[in-house]
């Protein structure tokens, strides 16, 4: 007899899936609405912020029923743990999406064309990282997660040094300012969606962290504790 | 007409052994094809209440019963209301399995016997229905005519379930009924009632409040005799209304 609550930590998943994949649209969209100056689409990811507001707040109040009704132990309680914090960090990058959407909303009104640096890059690599950490979720992959880890220094370095570069721009051209703090902006978002990507396969390595070591034979079959 | 999302609507139902008044004035409304947790301290009313419900507190000399209790239309303790065909209709299952020292398939076929129900092929197939409803018929269908007697306490409880929904009851009422069996056995009970709240309505009285949590749909809490607060066992565990409950819930007393 399968447990009804397996179906309900099944559920849960699905749509923390589905989160990730709100998530993930809102920060293509929102570079991409910057890189194709396009204020429609730019208005567009900040008005689907709702959406990714909401079901935070449903998943959230999933996650509490779970915990008050189930009393879930090892392994679901991992999951059921993570799902909270992952839940928070999707959220968190809806927030930047908008964040990103409306700085490119910004500079098309002051309608300076800018170089934009390192952004374009920057951009590849948090969604690369997003797209991985959220298949390691989907695949229970914590190798995957763990690969992306080591990306969060490139990001790191890429923003300082987008950072550098549109402050020596702002110095040598004062009429640069304005449309370079909103830059300087984008790269700061594209650099913590990176980090909450890394959090999000911190917390898939955290869900496989068993002492419960698994024969890779079968899928989920036998397993020996130590 | 009542309400049919309400099977059972008790109101001011008191119950007395003797002198003692152990259920005190309860109105409360029971959700039809789901299931209701009674909870609360040992003591507090709970098992005296649910035996209301099918007027088992008549087979105990003494007690008193006050108030109404309303199956769908018909009180329950009106004087023209046949006992026995109430108890079909609202089965019981209890705490302590009790099979009857016959057969797996006597056990189940027993209340249809009692109603003069003797073609083999109605019998065979109410059987059949009802150990597959129990979730019990894949391990002994090979064995039907051995002793209920030889069977482990799970399969032994699951039984008795299938002997109480072989008669057709609308309502089925448990009293602690996976309190004597290991956690195993009782997951098995908890699915089992997880599945037969479609067709079914529950109210299962429970010591273990984790129970009541993963079970059911609503949860009451019994203290004294007195209902202290009825909610949807999601909200009831998540923020009760009432301090006693919470100070309950969370083990501060009782
Ligand atoms: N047959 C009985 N005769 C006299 N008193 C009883 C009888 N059954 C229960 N009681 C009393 O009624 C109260 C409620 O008991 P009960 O309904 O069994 O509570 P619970 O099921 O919540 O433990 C208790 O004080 C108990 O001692
Ligand atoms: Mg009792």
């Amino acid at each position: 007899m399968a447990r009804h609550f397996e179906q309900e930590l099944e559920s849960l998943k699905t749509t923390l899936i589905k989160m990730g994949s709100l998530s993930e649209d809102a920060i293509r969209l929102s570079i991409k609405s910057l890189l194709e100056r396009d204020i429609t689409l730019a208005e567009k990811v900040i008005q689907g912020d709702e959406r990714i507001n909401t079901l935070e707040i449903e998943i959230d109040n999933a996650i509490i029923d779970l915990l008050a009704l189930q009393q879930p132990v090892a392994i679901d309680l991992r999951l059921i743990l993570a799902a909270q914090k992952i839940n928070n960090d999707l959220e968190r990058i809806g927030d930047h999406a908008v964040n990103i959407a409306e700085s490119a909303v910004a500079l098309m009104k002051q309608g300076i064309k800018e170089p934009f640096f390192e952004i374009p890059e920057m951009g590849e690599l948090a969604q690369h990282m997003l797209r991985d950490a959220l298949d390691s979720f989907i695949h229970n992959d914590a190798k995957l997660g763990t690969s992306i880890l080591k990306h969060d220094d490139e990001i790191d370095e890429l923003n300082r040094k987008v950072v550098r570069e549109f402050v020596e721009r702002m110095k040598a051209d004062l009429k640069s300012i304005e449309s370079g703090m909103d830059l300087i902006r984008v790269s700061r978002n594209l650099e913590r969606v990176a980090d909450l990507s890394t959090n999000i396969a911190e917390e898939v390595i955290f869900i496989a962290q068993a002492r419960v070591v698994k024969h890779h034979a079968g899928d989920e079959s036998d397993s020996t504790i130590h | 007409m009542a309400d049919p999302n309400i099977k059972i609507q008790t109101d001011n139902l008191s119950v007395h052994y003797g002198t003692r008044h152990a259920v005190k004035n309860v109105t409360l409304g029971v959700r039809t094809n789901h299931v209701t947790a009674l909870i609360g301290p040992s003591g507090c009313g709970k098992s005296t209440f649910l035996r209301a419900l099918n007027r088992m507190n008549d087979l105990i000399e003494n007690t008193r019963t006050e108030g109404t209790v309303m199956l769908d239309d018909t009180n329950i303790y009106a004087e023209d209301v046949d006992v026995v065909e109430l108890r079909k209709r609202v089965g019981m299952i209890f705490q302590k399995s009790n099979p009857f020292p016959k057969s797996i398939f006597e056990n189940v076929a027993y209340g249809l016997r009692i109603n003069g129900i003797s073609q083999k092929r109605l019998l065979d197939e109410t059987v059949e229905h009802s150990l597959r409803q129990a979730a019990l018929w894949e391990e002994v269908k090979d064995e039907l005519h051995k002793s209920a007697l030889a069977l482990s306490g799970g399969q032994q409880q699951r039984l008795c379930i299938a002997r109480a929904l072989a008669v057709n009851p609308k309502v089925l009422l448990m009293d602690e009924p996976a309190s004597a069996l290991d956690p195993i056995a009782t997951a098995k009970i908890e699915e089992l009632i997880y599945e037969l709240k479609q067709e079914y309505t529950i109210i299962i009285v429970t010591h273990n409040m984790q129970q009541a949590a993963r079970v059911s749909d609503y949860t009451a809490l019994f203290y004294l005799g007195e209902l202290i607060e009825l909610d949807e066992t999601k909200r009831l565990f998540t923020s009760p209304s009432q301090k006693q409950t919470e100070d309950y819930i969370t083990g501060r007393f009782g």
